[in-house]
């Protein structure tokens, strides 16, 4: 059977990690499932997890005003969901919403949070790596706000 | 394969010769794909190469660069796929069946085959940019023996505009191939991958050391993707991009299609990104 610590070790996002940093990490973490179609956070909750996604699809959704919610990005295997727990007020911009069956990884935000505090070496090692996620993230929302293929 | 210089070219190149609409099929709201046939039977068959285009005339109206789209094996007719957006290119769309065009061509340089022969390919298109790599996956797929894996990356702005639908879900259960679409905005009913086609490639599983890259689509797209690309390790000139200009004569007479030292129409549309790169890059050209 696969270890939390394991899964975690071998997730792409955290690639490379020390083992002794991976097992900090476990500390917090837990093994998650959502049904598709469900609804894993909401625009305007508390955030306080972080999803590494092991198999299925979560949509992120943004409600137009007077419209149906459009999916600006989809996540999958391998990738990172939610970064709203590291940054203030720790707040969901967006919805997440399973449009497969998904198996994750849950991270609390909250208690790596208080271990990046006592270890800052864990502290930079996280960061580097949502530094990196939110740099590929705002590039291709860029790219995406071009509207490249829109007729001209 | 046949080379350019090896097909034949039986007439002159700036007299359009006349072909009749045998149908036209709306691919998306806006987009359609027309077949036209010679009007006079010719017995060297109308063959062109994957990436190659015509100057498609609507008499009385224009004549357009339309890059032709449909299998490259097949020798009595030819596929254009066409997105209407101004004047000229409604003018064509609206063609009817039975109706006449002009057609000169087939143009240019088209996609590096003999080259990746043995080599893995990753086609990455966004768009109506797959029109002119259509060609491509047919010409693969007709002869999966000589190349290697084929990955295919498909950005389209919404659901409704992804082209070809019946042929992705056909290619994708090939053997030896992955076809990822993707569009830049998604609704409730579209459960496939949203984002920009440059999130795909972290799905794709590559072998950038041998493969080459064949990328057709808005210019800005291709220079994120060739900038990705690198990222992966792929050496710039494995990178092949299929350029766009206000091609007229589509033989390096005119000059209307000049980027930088080169003519689009006779050099390209086709280049090896290593030739252009630092054009690329260069504004108001």
């Amino acid at each position: 059977m696969e270890t939390l610590e394991r899964i975690i070790a071998e997730h792409p996002f955290f690639e490379g990690l020390e083992s002794y940093y991976t097992g900090l990490l476990t500390g917090c973490a837990s093994n998650v499932r959502f049904s598709a179609g469900t609804y894993i956070f909401k625009e305007g909750e508390e955030a306080n997890l972080f999803y590494l996604i092991r198999a299925g699809k979560v949509a992120i959704e943004v409600l137009p005003p007077q419209n149906h919610p459009l999916t600006v990005e989809t996540l999958e295997e391998g990738d990172v969901l939610g970064w709203s727990w590291l940054v203030p007020p720790y707040v969901w911009n967006f919805h997440g919403r399973a449009i497969q069956e998904t198996r994750a990884i849950a991270l609390d935000g909250k208690c790596l949070r208080a271990k990046c505090e006592q270890n800052h070496d864990l502290g930079y090692e996280v960061l580097k790596r949502f530094s990196q996620l939110m740099v590929r993230r705002l590039q291709a929302t860029r790219f995406q706000l071009l509207d490249v293929y829109a007729g001209r | 394969m046949a080379t350019l210089q090896e097909i034949p070219l039986s007439h002159d190149l700036m007299l359009p010769q006349a072909y009749v609409v045998k149908q036209v099929e709306k691919e998306t709201p806006d987009t359609f794909s027309l077949v036209v046939h010679p009007q006079e039977r010719t017995t060297d068959g109308i063959g062109f190469l994957p990436g190659q285009f015509s100057m498609v005339s609507v008499y009385g109206v224009g004549a357009l660069p339309i890059s032709i789209s449909g299998d490259p094996a097949e020798q009595k007719y030819l596929v254009y796929t066409v997105r209407s957006v101004g004047k000229a290119t409604h003018a064509l769309v609206s063609r009817k069946p039975g109706e006449e065009v002009g057609v000169r061509g087939p143009f240019g340089q088209g996609w590096p085959l003999d080259t990746a022969r043995g080599k893995d390919i990753i086609v990455v298109a966004g768009g109506i940019g797959l029109a002119p790599l259509r060609p491509v996956i047919y010409e693969i797929l007709q002869h999966r023996d000589l190349y290697g894996r084929l990955v295919v990356l498909y950005g389209a702005r919404s659901p409704r505009e992804v082209l070809y639908r019946s042929e992705l879900k056909a290619w994708a259960r090939q053997p030896d191939t992955q076809f990822l679409t993707t569009v830049d905005y998604g609704g409730l009913n579209w459960h496939g991958h949203v984002g920009v086609v440059t999130t795909l490639l972290k799905y794709a599983r590559l072998q950038p050391s041998r493969s080459v890259a064949m990328i057709c689509g808005p210019e800005i797209m291709m220079r994120f993707v060739t900038r990705d690309l690198e990222g992966q390790g792929m050496r710039r000139d494995d990178i092949y991009v299929s350029m766009e200009r206000n091609m007229k004569c589509g033989i390096g007479f005119c000059g209307h299609c000049q980027y930088g030292p080169h003519f689009i129409c006779k050099d390209g549309p086709v280049f090896c990104y290593e030739r252009i790169r630092p054009l690329l890059d260069k504004y108001e050209l």
